[in-house]
């Protein structure tokens, strides 16, 4: 422990020499710029500034790269919560609730929540990765195909779970998003599916073009026609920050989200993008009020953020303590110390301390520059809603045009965006959540992949689910949530109905979506 | 039963569950065009297959037990024409995108927004749209370094 200390020490004393305290700043503004705009997430901020970082020292380089990471990440929930416009998937359950509290003039608050608890949650999960990066790395790389099917079958029931009355409609989102993830060339076997002669189809269905249609366009084309427009928000100063009782409310979800979203982070293969899902589930099931979720909840903002911005600290732990990248983020920043000559891996503290240590450091670093630099940025933020709806929705829409645009380059996302935002729109009129959906687009590759690859280990054997113990009690688990959202559907018993009342399970969430 | 009564009448539950279990049905054929595989090795229509079978169940589902929902003639559609101008501007821009280039295929986007759909007057819309659609390619593609399309008149 003296040693980790010491060594922390020394790199706090690279992290704030001023050189590298600059990139740090540099780094988190342009991502939270970056963040702002859908589309341009993380991954394509950090890819477009990547050869700028190749004529500077590796420590340098890796701190911009961390801090447009942690910028854009909080970026894009700033869109997601002032215009319901998710930057990429990891944002898409902070649009309900964080949404629905704008709407209700408390957009300052849920800016000012997802803030400090993403400062929280970075800065406890960097203690976390300080710690436990070589053992919880080791324990990572047990998590195989059939652990991975079996973690992603569970964040999908505990999705439809937590839909509560309503888990037909959810299952069946899901399973429409599912479908849609299936469009593209089968890694397996390389036969194009369901692409009607248009090659960009390739890759499948992209998930910003998804997310920005059906929480976006759908929101635009459900408001902009209303007899009565949105009114134009005036918050006061005061209104701008939480009250006693938010703050009080987020606590627990905050430390939850980060406690979950740091395990589940470390899961290699982009596991923590249901970070977020996982989280809203777990805090709609532990509140005494599960009502309010969907209305504007506070809880509902807390958790997935913390659990978002902890997730991005987990996806470090195996780069750094093994050279495995986790997700495509990681595995950029990877090439970029590649570039500079240093290979991650279980030698790396050895013989780089001084990148490590400064690396770890400057995550603390740009945990606070991020909360000092967005703090203040809430009151301008809010005051954008001031913009009278007529003149403020063509400029969403030009900014999800170019958002989508950008990602690939490509006029298909444009298409699939619209058709995204006719159906969201249709479905939102309709009683459904959206949600499920874009859970269901970003899950289907991995989820196909992994339950195929399992049984190709096991040369076509179901039993390899049930041999492996993590898959196997993940299954299990899955399994009670499935059996217990279906009970009231067969079971009518008073007790099951008053015991699901009790725990706001007979309303469904999103109600509060509806315009 | 008497018409409109929770039995015979057409809520969004019911006409929701019929749409998806025809789409559900609808992937069912496509899916046979790919091999399906075994269920020890599964081909690449398996999965797809295995998903519509389980959207047909549930869309299915939603209709059988959609009866008591809210009826689909109480759904306001007022906002239907404010839409569809919105879903046109958005269709012009996927068409003339690469053909315009960017600034031109906004302005004229935000200029049919502001102008016909939200009837403001000529001069706040032209600046809005001239600011707006210059001010975003400056942001994004001389500072960021997004790359977006250039017309061939070099706007």
């Amino acid at each position: 422990m003296a040693e980790t200390l010491q060594n922390l020490h020394a790199g706090f004393s690279v992290a704030l020499s001023p050189n590298v305290f600059l990139y740090a700043v540099v780094g988190c503004v342009i991502g939270t710029l970056v963040g702002v705009l859908p589309g341009i997430g993380p991954l394509a901020g950090i890819s477009l500034l990547l050869p700028a970082s190749f004529g500077m020292d590796a420590t340098s380089a890796i701190v911009l790269l961390a801090g447009i990471y942690y910028g854009a990440m909080y970026g894009g929930s700033t869109t997601s919560i002032l215009m319901r416009i998710p930057g990429e998937a990891a944002s898409v359950m902070t649009c309900i609730d964080g949404y629905a509290m704008t709407r209700k003039g408390r957009g300052g608050p849920a800016l000012a929540i997802a803030a400090v608890g993403s400062y929280a949650a970075g800065t406890a999960s960097v203690v976390a990765l300080m710690l436990l990066a070589p053992p919880l790395a080791s324990f990572a790389l047990r998590f195989g195909p059939p652990e991975y099917f079996a973690l992603l079958l569970l964040g999908l029931l505990a999705l439809a779970y937590m839909s509560g009355g309503a888990i037909m409609k959810s299952l069946a989102m899901a399973s429409l998003g599912l479908l849609l993830g299936m469009i593209g060339i089968d890694p397996m076997t390389g036969f194009f599916r369901f692409h009607y002669g248009l090659v960009e189809l390739g890759d499948g269905i992209g998930i910003v073009p998804v997310a920005v249609g059906l929480f976006g366009l759908s929101e635009i084309l459900l408001t902009a026609g209303q007899e009565k427009p949105p009114a134009v928000i005036q918050p006061r100063l005061v209104e701008l920050l939480p009250s006693r009782e938010e703050w009080r409310d987020a606590t627990w979800p905050v430390a939850r989200g980060t406690v979950l979203g740091f395990f589940i982070g470390i899961i290699p293969g982009s596991a923590h993008i249901i970070s977020s899902f996982l989280s809203y589930a777990v805090e709609r099931r532990l509140s005494r009020h599960p009502e309010r979720f969907g209305h504007g909840a506070i809880e509902g903002v807390a958790g997935p953020e913390s659990a978002n911005n902890s997730a991005t600290s987990g996806a470090f732990v195996p780069m750094l303590a093994l050279g495995v990248p986790s997700g495509p983020i990681p595995a950029v920043m990877l090439a970029a110390l590649m570039v500079h000559g240093i290979s991650p891996g279980p030698l790396l503290i050895q013989d780089q301390p001084e990148l490590f240590w400064g690396f770890i450091a400057s995550m603390y670093v740009g945990n606070v520059v991020l909360l000092i630099l967005n703090l203040p940025l809430v009151g301008l933020f809010v005051n954008i809603l001031r913009v009278p709806y007529p003149l403020l929705y063509p400029a969403i829409l030009v900014f999800c045009v170019l958002g989508v645009y950008a990602v690939n380059g490509s006029v298909v996302d444009l298409w699939i965006m619209l058709v995204m935002g006719a159906l969201g729109y249709v479905l939102r009129k309709f009683d459904f959540e959206t949600a499920p959906i874009v859970l269901g687009v970003v899950l289907a590759p991995m989820l196909e992949m992994s339950f195929r690859q399992s049984l190709a280990m096991s040369s076509g054997s179901y039993a390899i689910f049930l041999h492996r113990p993590i898959a196997a009690w993940m299954l299990a688990a899955g399994l009670a949530l499935l059996l217990l959202s279906l009970a009231p559907i067969f079971v009518r018993s008073r007790k099951m109905i008053a015991w699901r009342e009790a725990l706001g399970l007979s309303a469904k969430i999103g109600k509060g979506d509806k315009p | 039963l008497a018409p409109g009564s929770g039995a015979t009448m057409l809520t969004i539950d019911r006409m929701a569950g019929a749409t998806l279990s025809l789409f559900a049905a609808w992937v069912i054929r496509e899916s046979q065009k790919l091999p399906l595989g075994t269920l020890r090795q599964p081909g690449p229509s398996f999965f797809p297959l295995l998903l519509a079978l389980l959207l047909l169940i549930f869309g299915v589902a939603i209709a059988a037990t959609g009866g008591r929902a809210q009826s689909f003639r109480s759904v306001g559609w007022k906002e239907v024409p404010h839409a569809c101008g919105i879903l046109a501007a958005c269709i012009f821009s996927a068409l003339a995108l690469e053909r315009l280039g960017y600034r031109l295929t906004v302005f004229l986007v935000l200029l049919f927004l502001l102008k016909v759909v939200e009837r403001k007057g000529w001069l706040p819309t032209a600046s809005f749209a001239l600011a707006l659609s210059f001010g975003s390619f400056y942001l994004f593609y001389t500072l960021l370094r997004v790359p977006l399309p250039i017309g061939p008149l070099g706007i």
